[in-house]
């Protein structure tokens, strides 16, 4: 390794630490916030220096993109109900014992203990790390010997689409589940954007069609080189977060159009896994001929899932509108 | 020192740190920070342990398990943030009972007088 890299790769990894401390340890919530969008931005960095562009264009993209919006979003709505706090205490307050303390709630014996059993916990694991950091090849021969029947060219692709697809099916169960559970806790319809400056709407104009231009060519280039659904969702979901911050809510009210739309991507998953069941007996084991097309098919649908899906997350419905 | 040991190391003390905050911060917005830290120094020992044939391609399989924990982990903090609006807007506070109202530059609720 080269002293250059070597110089990179240890001031990124050094970064990477002081900005995950001083998240946790700066007194205001809007730079905590800040600062882990930042951490997510270096983490895309590290990403790449580990060999890993696709894993890069996701945390880039829903990592410090749609995680920072969801938090700067909630931060804003935690200042707003604080300041209107009704005079009579909600159905909790009653059973809320007084705690009249500061930010040093514990006493100093806890919080030693508490540092010490982390730092037994760091050497523990960075022992076990340096141990078993020899080279290995993994799993990287398997996968490579079942490439030509997987359908596509990229390795990632293949072990998400075709080789793990049972997992990457149930993270789009995950999906909707947690959308469930946002919208089932929903007070408040969405969160108070402010209004946007004409800079912004004027450069959400020009970007928009790009963008959803980009999330295009991800998803297809995902069959032969570092892209795919996830990445295209994401930047799908960027560019639908964006719209939203721009005064132009991109999305239609929450209702049968919608939801099929969102459910579009596990239904095709199951479809698919159930065709795939009938035709060569064993769950989502396509059919060698036409894997590349299924899994193309499976990506689209999981493309447009994912965008709805993050972005609701962020925006959540239409004021008024959730069944 | 292999990129891989080095960000292996980078992953674990990401883990130490997410881990401390995520016990001993009272305001559970810094609980969700230092559980996303968390998560991130997990993603970052598994990719790192994906590149130790420097001469290979890297390993796949991580690659793709991390591509979904990254997903996973930003519906959990949607769900999280969810939670903690449900919370607030119930006890006043962004803190649970038994851990003290936050106080300062936190967005809390006001305390109450009993």
């Amino acid at each position: 390794m080269t002293m250059i890299a070597l110089a990179f790769d240890g001031l990124l990894a050094l970064t990477l630490i002081v900005l995950a401390w001083r998240t946790l340890a700066s007194p205001d919530l809007h730079q905590a916030v800040v600062l882990l969008v930042a951490f997510g931005l270096q983490l895309s960095l590290a990403w790449v220096r580990l060999d890993a562009p696709d894993i890069a264009l996701a945390e880039a993209a829903i990592g410090a993109g749609i995680t920072g919006v969801l938090l700067m979003g909630a931060l804003g709505q935690l200042a707003d109900s604080a300041d209107s706090a009704p005079s009579t205490p909600g159905p909790g307050a009653a059973i809320v014992p007084l705690q009249d303390e500061s930010q040093r709630q514990h006493g100093t014996g806890p919080r030693v203990l508490l540092l010490l059993l982390t730092l037994m916990f760091a050497a523990a694991l960075g022992t076990a790390v340096w141990q078993v950091m020899v080279s290995s090849d993994g799993l990287l021969p398997a996968v490579q010997a079942q490439m030509p029947a997987s359908g596509v060219a990229h390795p990632v692709t293949a072990v998400l689409l075709n080789f793990r697809a049972y997992d990457t099916l149930l993270e789009m169960a995950v999906l909707m589940l947690a959308l469930l559970g946002v919208l089932a806790l929903s007070r408040t319809a969405n969160p108070s954007w402010p209004e946007p400056s004409p800079v912004l709407t004027a450069l959400a104009r020009g970007l928009l069609p790009l963008v959803t231009l980009v999330a295009a060519y991800l998803l297809w280039r995902g069959s032969h080189a570092p892209g795919g659904a996830f990445q295209a969702g994401a930047v799908l979901a960027g560019a639908l977060v964006l719209a939203n911050l721009a005064g132009a809510p991109a999305l239609p009210a929450y209702g049968a159009l919608l939801r099929s739309a969102v459910a579009l991507g596990l239904a095709v998953f199951v479809g698919v896994a159930l065709v795939a069941m009938s035709l060569e007996g064993a769950l989502l084991e396509y059919p060698s001929a036409i894997a590349g097309g299924l899994i193309l098919l499976i990506e689209a649908s999981l493309t447009l899932s994912i965008a709805l899906v993050l972005t609701l997350l962020v925006t959540g419905v239409r004021a008024g509108e959730t069944s | 020192m292999t990129p891989a040991l080095l960000y292996g190391l980078t992953a674990v003390a990401l883990c130490a740190i997410g881990l401390h905050g995520a016990m001993a911060q009272a305001h559970l917005l810094r609980r969700i920070l230092a559980l996303n830290i968390l998560g991130a120094g997990v993603f970052l020992l598994s990719v790192a342990l994906a590149r130790r044939a420097p001469h290979l391609a890297p390993d796949p399989v991580p690659q793709a398990l991390v591509l979904t924990g990254i997903v996973v982990a930003v519906c959990v903090s949607a769900l999280a943030l969810a939670l903690l609006r449900h919370l607030q807007a119930d006890i006043g506070r962004s803190a649970l009972p038994e851990d003290g109202a936050a106080t300062g530059t936190e967005a809390a609720g006001p305390a109450r007088d009993a």
